[in-house]
């Protein structure tokens, strides 16, 4: 029993997590069609800049209450410069490309991203745990949980909220879903995509920052963490079909809740269980379970 | 086959020599990263001949780790330290192992081939860092090598390893070449180019894609072997996904034009590496980066179109120029 609420608690935590690590990523792909492994380089900015600012501001000694303003505010600033950087400096350039291809592109902005965390940060841990204790502990039947693992999860379900509402209730959300059903039509609506494709990745690296950011706090933030979480956001966008929000969110709960259960029931399989996950689903419905259908054109 | 003597096989079969004799000429460090690279080398030629198909494997470091890992546990608990025959046994756990996967890959083509690939490659690393009996992360150390009973032991050993390196990597580089020459990789063109239209005209995509994958995966399980006895030592990084992702770079780097190209670009980027890693190690992985972006924007086919145009402009500005119908 206690176990079956270890798993539950911790499951919607790490799905909560996984969400709004991986939401961004399949965004960016919904609309851009680019699988974007730098997203893993957005989540790393995101995790430094927000455990770095927390460290200088905790040294001054003030109250630790506007940290929560902090993480926000780091991921912003982080998602931002590096999104903007990422996509008017050098993908504009290669829109239209094989997909593959944007896949190698991609992967080089990841590589080079590793190194300008490196070169900025060095490559010392960075610890900023006091955001993840300053409201303390709440007993779940007996178990002791951070609630700031509830405000994760918290976060998580606006943001999905929020996503969702914007792009089935707002003009420029509509738009977007036009160019993602269709971009060449769109296009000759007189949509202007490539601002739509600016706006997006923006707001995917944004979202990927925001991840690190949050959960800088419960981890030791050391390189290598872009590397391990791009290969858990695949996993969860690839059960709940690429491109898919709804489908993200699915994947994050079904990778979550199989990682949870590994770790309380048979901890060697951690990572082992959740590409399990993803291969089951896969030989069941070859593009995930949200898959958006294609036409296929000669 | 051919009317005339192929080229690029006779470049490889002169090359041998060459390398065996860099052993007793170059000074020993360089040997060494000759051979790892060699080692690697054919695992990028692995993902290259999958390239031909257009497909990227972003998991080509599992059979890499298949090959290392299948030696090094026969070593560790049958005892076996015969070249040959482990050699063997990692080049049957690829197979078993491609062969079936290859039904589920198969399937699936660009991206999804990519993460496929990739996933699969993650669930051994995930096996193998939580195997305490294998080491967990830090791996385990291998043997020094037999030949059929001839246990050499200090330099002689590291000599004979090395020139039996050369060998395999010679022939499996020949090998690779007239499947590329054949039916199969003349297919695997077609398939990158429209794949509808290969099954229309009356071949399966699926069953070449198949042969390919499995071919790929022996021939990056002997490297495995190869590096894994190279170094005497494994671990899970063989598998993990920016090992793989080093194989990709390797073979965009190079091109996929020349089945030479992708051992030539490993092994400068060995020796690059050692210099970067020497004068600034945290901007590593940035220079790869820049280097793949650059090679991507203005050298599309690879450094090794450099070479191959100079050699034949008239044909290839030919095919440039011929519209591609259809499209």
């Amino acid at each position: 029993m206690l176990t079956a609420i270890a798993i539950t608690v911790d499951g919607l935590g790490f799905a909560a997590w996984l969400f709004l690590s991986s939401v961004g990523l399949t965004l960016i792909y919904g609309v851009m069609r680019i699988l974007n492994i730098a997203h893993g380089g957005f989540y790393a900015l995101g995790a430094y800049s927000s455990a770095w600012a927390i460290g200088l501001y905790t040294q001054t000694g003030n109250t630790v209450a506007l940290t929560f303003f902090i993480i926000p505010i780091a991921a912003l600033a982080a998602g931002v410069v590096s999104g903007l950087l990422v996509e008017r400096g050098i993908l504009r350039f290669m829109y239209g490309r094989d997909e593959v291809l944007m896949v190698l592109v991609t992967y080089a902005i990841f590589l080079i991203l590793e190194d300008v965390t490196k070169l900025i940060w060095g490559t010392q841990s960075y610890v900023a745990w006091q955001p993840a204790f300053y409201f303390g502990t709440v007993d779940v039947f007996g178990i002791p949980y951070t609630i700031y693992k509830f405000i994760i999860i918290g976060v998580a379900v606006a943001v999905g909220l929020a996503l969702f509402i914007g792009l089935n209730r707002t003009r420029i959300g509509k738009l977007l879903l036009v160019v993602i059903e269709d971009r060449e039509i769109s296009g000759a609506l007189g949509i202007n995509v490539r601002r739509f494709f600016t706006v997006t990745f923006v707001i995917g690296a944004t979202l990927g920052a925001l991840g690190g950011a949050i959960t800088a706090p419960e981890i030791s933030v050391s390189p290598g963490i872009g590397a391990e979480i791009i290969v858990l956001s695949f996993a969860v966008i690839v059960i709940g079909g690429m491109g898919s929000i709804g489908g993200a969110m699915l994947g994050a709960v079904i990778v979550g809740f199989a990682r949870a259960a590994s770790v309380h029931l048979y901890p060697p399989a951690e990572l082992f269980s959740i590409y399990l996950v993803m291969a089951a689903v896969l030989a069941v419905k070859p593009y995930g379970l949200f898959a958006l259908a294609e036409s296929r054109k000669i | 086959m051919t009317k005339s003597f192929d080229r690029t096989e006779l470049g490889l079969i002169i090359a041998l020599p060459i390398l065996i004799c860099i052993a007793f000429v170059l000074p020993k460090w360089i040997v060494n990263y000759v051979q790892v690279s060699m080692g690697t080398g054919l695992v990028a030629l692995g993902v290259m001949i999958q390239m031909r198909a257009g497909l990227v494997s972003f998991g080509q470091g599992l059979y890499f780790c298949v090959g290392g890992y299948a030696a090094g546990m026969a070593a560790k608990f049958m005892g076996i330290s015969d070249l040959f025959v482990l050699l063997a046994i990692g080049i049957i756990a690829a197979l078993v192992l491609a062969t079936i996967l290859g039904f589920l890959l198969r399937r699936y083509r660009e991206i999804f081939y990519a993460m496929l690939s990739l996933a699969v490659s993650m669930i051994l690393f995930g096996l193998l860092s939580s195997t305490e009996d294998l080491g967990s992360t830090d791996g385990f150390n291998l043997p020094t090598a037999t030949y059929l009973g001839w246990a050499p032991a200090g330099e002689t050993a590291r000599l004979t390893l090395y020139i039996i390196t050369c060998f395999v990597v010679i022939g499996c580089a020949i090998a690779l070449n007239r499947f590329l020459k054949g039916p199969i990789g003349y297919i695997n063109e077609a398939i990158r180019e429209n794949e509808l239209r290969v099954e229309y005209l009356g071949t399966s995509a699926h069953k070449a894609v198949h042969i390919t994958y499995v071919l790929a995966a022996i021939v990056s399980s002997v490297g495995g072997v190869l590096w894994a006895l190279a170094l005497g030592h494994v671990d899970p990084e063989m598998t993990n996904w920016t090992t793989s992702g080093q194989f990709v770079f390797v073979s965009i780097l190079s091109g996929v034009g020349n089945i030479a190209a992708p051992l030539i670009g490993t092994f400068i980027l060995e020796i690059v590496r050692i210099f970067a890693v020497e004068i600034s190690p945290n901007t590593w992985q940035m220079i790869l980066g820049t280097v793949m972006l650059l090679t991507i924007i203005f050298l599309p086919k690879g450094l090794w179109s450099l070479i191959a145009k100079k050699k034949k402009p008239q044909k290839e500005r030919l095919a440039a120029s011929a519209p591609a119908a259809g499209e």
